[in-house]
């Protein structure tokens, strides 16, 4: 069998308690539960917002929109806002066939995302 | 027509191998004259079709058999287009039930099918003679800046 390839994931704190994400490589069926595992460090009761930079994603399939999704729901739980950034014009157009950029906060930059 | 393809790969259902599919029909699609955009849709839609048998068809099983045949159609000067062949040997389900989630319903899940109906001209589910499913997905559009790879119709 072949090997799993993960995707890499950046995860950074600020001291504002935000926590950013920065996956970097296409999202799609293979990859998308490295996005969920990161996305559940990143609500960890600690974090005062969360910010998902998309600017190093090329490409993005619905397993990568539904583990968005879920960090949506996570952040209306607990309350803290969850600000997406960097995504490219395929990526957006993803979430556009699917009718999700109205229901995400959308911003150009991590930081915008911080201000927003 | 001819049921030999020009084009065709053969995997099992481990999704290690989506991202080779996904180049492999970005080539292709710009071999035949498919401006980006639309060829980025394509391999799309190949990639939620293949992640939906591996997922649901086989229920994650990694050993599943699925053929992916390309069929260039008929270029002019206005249209070039593409039909692909999906084949796998995975559970049967009524055509008529598959479908998309009600994109009012926020959810995760449920989006490929969508995705594959909204980006191709055709998207005809049926059920193999034997066991499987079958898809077939056609798109059609204006040819883009030819190049070198460019394939003659």
């Amino acid at each position: 069998m072949a090997d799993r390839i993960p995707l890499a994931v950046k995860i950074s704190r600020s001291q504002e308690g935000a926590v950013t994400l920065a996956p970097s490589g296409d999202i799609g069926y293979h990859e998308a539960p490295t996005l969920q595992q990161a996305v559940r460090e990143a609500f960890d009761g600690k974090a005062r917002r969360v910010v998902i930079d998309l600017s190093g994603v090329p490409y993005m399939a619905t397993p990568g929109l539904a583990a968005l999704v879920q960090a949506l729901q996570i952040s209306k739980r607990d309350r803290v806002p969850l600000v997406l950034c960097g995504l490219s014009e395929r990526v957006r157009a993803v979430f556009e066939i699917a009718k999700l950029h109205s229901v995400f906060t959308i911003v150009a930059d991590p930081g915008a995302a911080m201000s927003t | 027509m001819s049921d030999t393809p020009d084009l065709r790969i053969d995997l099992v259902s481990n999704p290690c191998y989506l991202c080779a599919v996904r180049e492999f029909m970005v080539g292709v699609t710009r071999a035949l004259g498919f401006p980006e955009t639309p060829g980025s849709q394509v391999a799309l839609a190949v990639d939620e079709a293949l992640t939906n048998i591996m997922k649901h068809g086989y229920e994650r099983r990694l050993d599943g058999p699925i053929s992916v045949r390309v069929y260039p159609l008929a270029q002019t000067d206005t249209q070039v287009g593409i039909r692909i062949v999906i084949e796998d040997e995975a559970r049967q389900v009524d055509p008529a039930a598959i479908r998309g989630r009600d994109l009012a319903d926020i959810r995760p899940g449920g989006l490929g099918v969508h995705i594959i109906r909204e980006t191709m001209d055709e998207a005809v589910y049926e059920r193999r003679e034997a066991r499987g499913m079958r898809l077939t997905l056609v798109k059609r559009v204006a040819p883009g800046v030819r190049n070198n790879c460019c394939c003659e119709g």
